[in-house]
C-alpha cells in the first residue's frame, strides 16, 4: 500500500463540558476503504467535521501530503481532495442532476453575460454517469430522483471536484437491500481507481463487505483498529463497548405495578410495514434504545397526537383512548418532553414563568385573565423543586444553560398530573451536574405512582437509568431486557438488528 | 410601556415639536381635532392587522374590505331602508366571515396568507367595483341618518376641544385589545403561536384555531372600521376607497414594534404607530412639502425607525450575550474541578 496522503494526529476538540475528541489519530492512503464506528455520540461526526474543515479541532495536527497544520477551512478540505456524502443529502430539489453536480462552478459562456454553457455541462457529467452506470440521465430534475439515485449524484459531484477521499456518512442507513448492493460495488470501483473511503455505519455486515480495515471510536477515543483479517462482528462490538459503566442505578420504591400506558401494533408513517408493541407499568422507567432512525421519536410523536397513527390503538389504564392532538394527550395525562428542546420545548425568548405555566394556562386565571402571581409563584415553586439556577423566573428562557433549559420544560409538566411521561433524549445537550437532577427526579416521579417512557441513545444513560429496557431495530421491537440482562453487548446486539439468546418477553 | 413604545413616544414628541414651531397652526384646535379623527379611523384597522401579524400572518385585503362593506353599508340604509343598527349588525358579520374564510384558507388548506389575502384584495376590490357598476356610493337628497351621523362621525366638545367620536372608539376598542393581547389567556396564546408554533402545539395550544380566530378578530375590526370611515367620506367611489389602507396598517404596526416574523408588538405600540404616520401626513401639507411626496416621506420615516431599533436591538443583545458569558464561566467552574478529580 502506498503512502498515506492525509493523517490526523492526536486531534482533540472539548466543548464547554464535554470532550468529543480526545487525541484521535487516522491515516488515509489512496484506494483504502476504511470502516469508522462506534455508538451514537462517540465522535465520529466530529471528526468528520475537523476533515471537512467545519469545526476547529482545539488540539493537533492535519498533514495533507505532508504539510502540517492545526485546522482545515472548507475551501482548504475541498482543494485537498476531501468530499462528502452526507446523511442528510445537500442537493437541490429545483435543480436537475447536472446543476446539482456543478453548483457554484457552472461552466460558463457569452462574455461578461455569464450564462450557464448548459451544453458543456452535460458532455462534461456523460462520463461521469457512464461511470458509476447510472440510469437517469444528466438533465433529470432532482426531485424525481429516488434517494438512492440522489446518493450517485453527491457521488458524481465529489468524483467531479477530484476527490481523494470520500467521507459517506451512513449512506445505506435508508437503502433497499439492492441499492445497497449497488452502493458497494461503486465503492469497490472508486478504491479501484484509487480514491480512499471513510465509511461511517452502523451495520456491522457491510463494514464486513467492504473495509479494508475498520477504526473503533468511543467517548471520543479511538479503542481499537481491525485490520482486514480481524474483522468480525463480534469484534467490533467488544470494542464498541469497551468500557465500564459508572452505577447510576437508584430502585424503585416499590415493584412496578399495573401497565398504564399499553401500545398495541402501532404503525407510524416512517415504518408503514412495521408495528410496535409495548407497554410502560406504573411507577417504572422503560429506557427505549436503538440507533438514530429506529422510529422512536416517530413512534413519541404519535403517542403525544402530534402525528397520526397509521395503525393501531393506545390504551391507557386498560381503556383505549384516541389521541388525535398534543392537546388530547395532554388532557390525559400524557406529556412528552421533546428532543428538539428549543424548536419544540420552549419559546426561548419569553420568561420562564410564562413557559411553565402555557400548557396549562386556563388554571392560572381570574375572569379569563392570567394572574401572573400565581404563575411566578407556581414557577418559584418548580424552580425549588428541579433546582433551576436562574436569578429570578422572569428571566428569558433562551439565556439559560441547556440543563437549566430543560428542567424547565420538565417543569411544564410537573405542574400539572403526569400520568406518562415520555423523554426523547431527557439529558441531551444538559452537563453533568443537571443530568444527575434530572436523574432523580425521574425516580422521584415513579416512585409517586408516574410511567415513564424514556428515549435515549446514549448508552450509559439506558443502562444506569432504566428499569426494563425496550430496544427498537428500523421501526419494530427488536427485544425487551430486564435488569439481569442489561449490558451495552445486548443493548447493541439488539440494536443492530440481530437477536441475543434466551429471547425475552 | 416597553421602551420601543417609549422611544416611538419620544419621536412623536420630537416630531410635533419640529413641526409645531416651523408652523404653529399644528396646535390649532381644529387642526389637531382633525389629525385625532383621522387617528381613530385608522388606528382600529390597525390594530386589526396588528392582531394576524402577532400570530405571524399578514392581512392585505383591509382596504379592500373597506371599500366593499361600506359601499354595502351604505346601499343597505340608503337603498334598501334597513335599520342602522340591523345594518352595522351584517356588515360587522360579514366582516367576521371574510376572516374565517381567510383563516381557514391558511390554515386548513395550508396557502401562504400572503397569497390567501392578496387573492382576497383583488376580489373584494373588483366585487365593490361592479356591485355599484363603478358609481359612487353615497348618501342621497334628504336621506339623513342623524343619530347614526353623530355617533359615527360626531364630535363632542370636552373642555374647549372637539372631541371626535372616533378616537372614542379607538379608545374603547384599544382597552379591549389590550386587555385581550396582554393579559388573558388567548393573548399568551396569539404570543405563543407567533413565537414559535411548533412549541405552541406541544405545548397543547390548538395552533390552528387561534390563527383562525386572529384572521376574525382582524375582520370584525375591520368592519366596524369601515363603518366608521364610510359615516366619515358620506361618499365612496370604489375604485379608490380605502386603497394602500393596509399598507397604513402594516406601517403602524411595524412602528409599534410588531415582526413580520410573529410573536411581537404591543397595543401602544401600534396606536402611537398610528399617531406618528398621521402626523407626518399633517406635517406634510403644513410645511408646505409637495404632497406627492406624502408616501414618500412616511416611507422615509418608517426605514429610519425601524433602521435606529435594529441597532438599538443589537447593542442590547450583545451586551446580554457578554453578560450570559460572564454568568456561565463563572457557573461552569465547579464543573471543571469535578472532572480534575
Amino acid at each position: 500500500m502506498s503512502e498515506p496522503f492525509l493523517e490526523l494526529v492526536d486531534i482533540s476538540k472539548s466543548y464547554p463540558g464535554v470532550v468529543a475528541l480526545d487525541h484521535v489519530s487516522l491515516e488515509v492512503s489512496p484506494g483504502e476503504v476504511i470502516a469508522l464506528i462506534g455508538e451514537n455520540g462517540a465522535g465520529k461526526s466530529t471528526l468528520m467535521r475537523v476533515l471537512g474543515g467545519v469545526v476547529e479541532p482545539s488540539g493537533g495536527v492535519i498533514r495533507v501530503d505532508g504539510a502540517a497544520r492545526s485546522s482545515l477551512t472548507v475551501a482548504d478540505a475541498i482543494k485537498a481532495g476531501i468530499a462528502f456524502v452526507h446523511q442528510e443529502l445537500n442537493l437541490f430539489d429545483n435543480l436537475d442532476v447536472a446543476g446539482n453536480v456543478f453548483i457554484g462552478r457552472e461552466p460558463v459562456h457569452g462574455g461578461p453575460l455569464r450564462l450557464i454553457d448548459r451544453k458543456r455541462m452535460y458532455a462534461d457529467l456523460a462520463p461521469l454517469l457512464d461511470r458509476l452506470g447510472c440510469d437517469f440521465a444528466a438533465d433529470a430534475p432532482l426531485a424525481e430522483l429516488s434517494l438512492a439515485q440522489r446518493q450517485l449524484v453527491e457521488i458524481m459531484k465529489a468524483l467531479s471536484l477530484d476527490a481523494r477521499l470520500v467521507i459517506m456518512d451512513e449512506p445505506t442507513s435508508s437503502l433497499t437491500l439492492t441499492e445497497t448492493d449497488r452502493l458497494m460495488r461503486i465503492v469497490a470501483g472508486l478504491k479501484a481507481h484509487g480514491v480512499s473511503i471513510i465509511f461511517i455505519t452502523h451495520r456491522l455486515n457491510e463494514v464486513m463487505q467492504c473495509a479494508d480495515r475498520a477504526v473503533v471510536l468511543c467517548d471520543g477515543r479511538v479503542v481499537g483498529a481491525l485490520t482486514r483479517a480481524e474483522l468480525s462482528p463480534a469484534a467490533m462490538i467488544r470494542l464498541m463497548i469497551g468500557r465500564d459503566l459508572k452505577s447510576l442505578y437508584v430502585r424503585p420504591a416499590a415493584p412496578p405495578g399495573d401497565s398504564v400506558l399499553q401500545i398495541v401494533d402501532a404503525v407510524t408513517d416512517t415504518y408503514p410495514e412495521r408495528a410496535v408493541s409495548l407497554s410502560v407499568r406504573r411507577g417504572e422507567i422503560l429506557g427505549l434504545a436503538g440507533l438514530v432512525g429506529s422510529g422512536r421519536t416517530e413512534l413519541a410523536r404519535a403517542v403525544f397526537g402530534i402525528d397520526r397513527l397509521r395503525g393501531g390503538a393506545i390504551r391507557l389504564d386498560g381503556e383505549p383512548i384516541r389521541i388525535a392532538s398534543p392537546r388530547a394527550a395532554i388532557e390525559q395525562g400524557i406529556y412528552l418532553v421533546p428532543e428538539d428542546r428549543k424548536g419544540a420545548g420552549l419559546l426561548l425568548d419569553v420568561s420562564i414563568a410564562e413557559n411553565i405555566s402555557l400548557p396549562d394556562l386556563a388554571s392560572y386565571t381570574r375572569f379569563w385573565l392570567v394572574d401572573t402571581a400565581r404563575e411566578n409563584e407556581n414557577a418559584m415553586r418548580q424552580r425549588e423543586r428541579l433546582k433551576i439556577r436562574t436569578p429570578d423566573v422572569e428571566t428569558t428562557v433562551g439565556s439559560l444553560s441547556g440543563g437549566n433549559q430543560q428542567k424547565v420544560v420538565l417543569a411544564k409538566w410537573l405542574s400539572m398530573r403526569p400520568k406518562v411521561l415520555i423523554f426523547d433524549e431527557p439529558t441531551r445537550g444538559v452537563d453533568v451536574g443537571a443530568k444527575q437532577e434530572i436523574y432523580d427526579m425521574l425516580r422521584r416521579l415513579t416512585d409517586a405512582g408516574v410511567a415513564i417512557l424514556m428515549i435515549s441513545s446514549d448508552m450509559e444513560e439506558v443502562i444506569g437509568v432504566s428499569d426494563r429496557i425496550a430496544v427498537m431495530h428500523e421501526g419494530a421491537i427488536s427485544g425487551f431486557l430486564d435488569r439481569s440482562r442489561f449490558s451495552e453487548h445486548n443493548v447493541l446486539q439488539l440494536a443492530v438488528g440481530h437477536t441475543i439468546e434466551a429471547e425475552g418477553p | 410601556m416597553s421602551k420601543k413604545d417609549v422611544s416611538l413616544l419620544v419621536l412623536i414628541l420630537v416630531v410635533g415639536t419640529v413641526v409645531a414651531l416651523i408652523n404653529p397652526r399644528f396646535l390649532f384646535v381644529g387642526n389637531l381635532s382633525n389629525t385625532a379623527n383621522q387617528v381613530g379611523l385608522f388606528g382600529i384597522f390597525s390594530i386589526a392587522e396588528a392582531v394576524v401579524i402577532i400570530i405571524g400572518g399578514i392581512e392585505l385585503s383591509v382596504g379592500s374590505v373597506i371599500a366593499l362593506l361600506g359601499v354595502l353599508f351604505i346601499d343597505l340604509i340608503v337603498n334598501h331602508d334597513v335599520n342602522w343598527l340591523a345594518a352595522i349588525a351584517m356588515i360587522v358579520a360579514a366582516g367576521l366571515v371574510i376572516g374565517l374564510v381567510h383563516g381557514t384558507l391558511v390554515t386548513r388548506m395550508r396557502i401562504q396568507p400572503f397569497v390567501v389575502t392578496l387573492c382576497g384584495l383583488l376580489i373584494y376590490r373588483g366585487a365593490a367595483r361592479y356591485y355599484t357598476e363603478d358609481a359612487t356610493a353615497g348618501f342621497g337628497f334628504g336621506a339623513s341618518f342623524p343619530m347614526l351621523e353623530w355617533l359615527a362621525a360626531g364630535r363632542t366638545n370636552v373642555l374647549g376641544f372637539p372631541l371626535p367620536h372616533s378616537v372614542v372608539a379607538l379608545a374603547v376598542v384599544a382597552v379591549i385589545a389590550w386587555v385581550m393581547l396582554h393579559r388573558s389567556v388567548f393573548g399568551r396564546y396569539l404570543y405563543a403561536v407567533g413565537k414559535n408554533e411548533e412549541a405552541a402545539r406541544y405545548s397543547g395550544i390548538r395552533s390552528n384555531r387561534v390563527i383562525i380566530s386572529a384572521y376574525v378578530i382582524c375582520g370584525g375590526l375591520t368592519a366596524f372600521s369601515a363603518i366608521l370611515i364610510a359615516m366619515y367620506t358620506r361618499s365612496i367611489s370604489p375604485a379608490v376607497h380605502g386603497s394602500f389602507y393596509e399598507l397604513y396598517a402594516i406601517a403602524a404596526a411595524v412602528l409599534g414594534g410588531c415582526s413580520l416574523r410573529g410573536g411581537e408588538g404591543s397595543i401602544i405600540g401600534v396606536v402611537l404607530g398610528t399617531v406618528l404616520l398621521q402626523m407626518l401626513q399633517n406635517l406634510v401639507n403644513l410645511l408646505g412639502i409637495p404632497s406627492s411626496l406624502n408616501f414618500a416621506v412616511m416611507g422615509t420615516v418608517i426605514l429610519a425607525g425601524v433602521l435606529g431599533d435594529q441597532y438599538l436591538v443589537q447593542r442590547r443583545h450583545r451586551a446580554s450575550v457578554a453578560k450570559v458569558r460572564e454568568q456561565t464561566s463563572v457557573a461552569a467552574a465547579p464543573l471543571e474541578r469535578m472532572k480534575v478529580e
